[in-house]
């Protein structure tokens, strides 16, 4: 019998680090992490991106009130971001946290929709962009609070209420600046047509979405697009507004493939973390 | 806060000959037994002036007080400093909302405060006219400017005016928590790495004696407050304040290793309180006078904002307008 080679103790120290479990284990579903991981990216990146938008207004806005009523705005989904991306983090498992998912990535992970990372431009531009992605955000956390992932579906339950109310303020300002003078009907045309392409994205069923929703973990986003589609129609005729022509859709934020506008958002976003890598702040 | 007196001259010091006597003296009583002043009851045109003039400076501080913090809410560092910081930014908007109410009920209205504010007409604290150069300063404003903002507003809770006093109650809650979150940056910084500590350290010796010029003048150098410590509109005096808030804030620099960038601070048991240097009171009246060093980015900050954001009050205006009359119709 030939000798075998001696268990070093190195070796030993790996072998103490691999977590206990029985061969009869259930095999971890690798592909399920995955898809969790993506799936919380995505969740936890637009509520991110969008967050930091509002923020810039924080101290320009056109009055207290509307200052105060975006910083609620981008505080609710700072607060989301930070738990999607926490579920992200976890269901990675590679010991990452929130923050080295909302620091330390390139524009090649971040996985949010590209209606979010548009610019601010005026008032009108920024509520139309609000309008059109919580009137989505709201329909589709509807639907989460059924995940079967408990902490996802916990998460969409509380942020549910926030982001009915964003779609309610967005909602408003869209009529009032649509049938308000006639400089505000003009500019709020301008910002839902600078949106309008990037709605499609919203209900892009690529695998990933297909694969969770055949999880449980995402509801039906054709679905979805009906409630939606009724309702922009509905505060655009309360505007006054014409719904925009169809747009040649732009894709791509979910692969990672992004507009001009998210790498100069990241590198303000990410600066200090990146220029001092060991600090904890 | 940031409400120091600003007007070399006394104001209410003539208030004698121009009252009515037997009004003016119900008034002080009044005012002497603590009791409240209330909006609909008779008060001395000087007190509802100093009030107003205090009240909407104290409110515009909180208004421009939220463009140095505001810009670091894109930058902060982890995803709970952003959110305490914006949290913290978004009150600053409240209060100021809050004390433009109080103001507005000495019969002022907010948009003459502000166009007073664009103007250059009326005053904001001078703290707001120094520049936030790194994440460090987010730290040092919370400690020390909130700090400073406390020991002048918990006396203001007993104000005698009281929409002023009540808005004061609900300000000072907040105001804890503001400084609390700052005092950990500092803490957290300090236990940090060389680059952080070094970054704390410059922002509070920037920050130290602007802080200490938020409590106004000395009081030799203050002809209202007399008169304003006698109607119940303030309860210390700058000096008092001054003091009070070295004592407290000294031990807590030095508990975290910073070094207060005074070589005349020591501890004088006599008095049980620290003695300190002299404020370099020129710059502090070359900022009140608009010469701070980013005074002109703040005002146009604030202009910009307000101009830019015409056509949307108009629009609002005049879609309530269309609503109140399709209402009217109907
Ligand atoms: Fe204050
Ligand atoms: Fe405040
Ligand atoms: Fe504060």
């Amino acid at each position: 019998m030939p000798s075998l080679p001696p268990i070093r103790p190195e070796d030993e120290a790996v072998a103490e680090k691999i977590r206990p479990g029985g061969a009869f284990d259930a095999p971890v579903d690798e592909a399920h992490g995955r898809i969790l991981f993506e799936l919380a990216l995505r969740l936890g990146d637009d509520s991110l991106i969008l967050g930091q938008r509002l923020a810039e207004w924080c101290g320009h806005a056109p009055g207290v009130e509307v200052d105060l009523s975006l910083a609620n705005m981008a505080l609710d989904l700072i607060g989301q971001a930070t738990h999607f991306l926490t579920i992200a983090a976890e269901a990675e498992g590679k010991g990452r946290s929130a923050d080295d998912l909302a620091f330390r990535r390139d524009v090649l992970d971040f996985k949010n929709c590209l209606l979010v990372e548009q610019p601010n431009g005026d008032f009108a531009q920024t509520m139309a962009r609000q309008f059109l992605f919580s009137a989505w955000q709201k329909r589709l956390f509807d639907g989460l609070t059924a995940c079967a992932d408990d902490r996802i579906a916990a998460v969409a339950a509380k942020a549910v209420k926030e982001v009915a109310y964003h779609e309610e303020l967005a909602a408003e300002w869209v009529i009032r600046l649509g049938d308000g003078t006639e400089e505000s009907r003009a500019r709020m045309i301008d910002g839902l047509d600078w949106m309008w392409r990037f709605i499609p994205e919203l209900f892009e069923t690529d695998e990933v979405m297909t694969d969770a929703a055949a999880r449980g973990l995402v509801p039906d986003l054709a679905s979805i697009r009906i409630g939606y589609d009724a309702r922009v129609r509905a505060v655009l005729a309360e505007a006054g507004l014409e719904a925009p022509a169809d747009q040649r859709p732009i894709l791509g934020g979910r692969r990672g493939h992004h507009s001009e506008h998210l790498g100069h958002l990241l590198a303000v976003m990410q600066y200090l973390p990146r220029t001092y890598p060991d600090a904890v702040w | 806060m940031y409400t120091t007196e600003l007007s070399k001259s006394a104001s209410g010091a003539n208030v004698q000959g121009i009252e009515d006597p037997a009004k003016l003296a119900a008034f002080e009583a009044r005012v002497a037994a603590d009791e409240f002043i209330e909006p609909k009851d008779w008060m001395p045109e000087a007190y509802r002036r100093t009030l107003t003039r205090q009240i909407s400076q104290h409110a515009h501080s909180e208004i421009v007080g939220m463009l140095p913090e505001g810009n670091w809410i894109s930058r902060a560092p982890s995803l709970r400093r952003k959110a305490i910081l914006l949290a913290k930014v978004q009150d600053e908007a409240g209060h100021g909302l809050y004390l433009y109410s109080a103001a507005e009920t000495l019969g002022t209205s907010r948009r003459e405060m502000i166009e007073a504010l664009h103007s250059g007409k009326a005053k904001y604290s001078t703290i707001f006219n120094y520049p936030t150069l790194t994440w460090a300063d987010i730290g040092a404003i919370g400690w020390l400017v909130d700090g400073a903002a406390i020991m002048n507003q918990v006396p203001l809770q007993r104000t005698s005016y009281g929409p002023y006093a009540r808005a004061m109650v609900r300000v000072c809650k907040e105001e804890s928590f503001h400084q609390r979150q700052g005092y950990e940056i500092c803490m957290a910084m300090m236990a940090g790495t060389p680059d952080q500590q070094r970054m704390m350290q410059d922002a509070f010796n920037r920050w130290w004696w602007p802080s200490l010029m938020m409590f106004g003048p000395t009081d030799d150098n203050s002809p209202n407050t007399a008169q304003s410590m006698r109607w119940r509109i303030k309860r210390d005096t700058n000096d008092e304040l001054r003091q009070k808030f070295v004592d407290i804030t000294a031990p807590q620099a030095d508990a975290i290793g910073l070094t207060v960038p005074d070589p005349d601070l020591k501890w004088n048991e006599a008095k049980g309180g620290y003695d300190f240097g002299a404020v370099d009171w020129e710059e502090f009246y070359a900022v009140v006078k608009g010469e701070g060093p980013v005074a002109k980015e703040r005002m146009k900050a604030r202009r910009d904002a307000w101009e830019k954001g015409a056509w949307v009050r108009e629009a609002a205006a005049a879609y309530a307008e269309k609503q109140a009359r399709k209402a009217q119709a109907a």
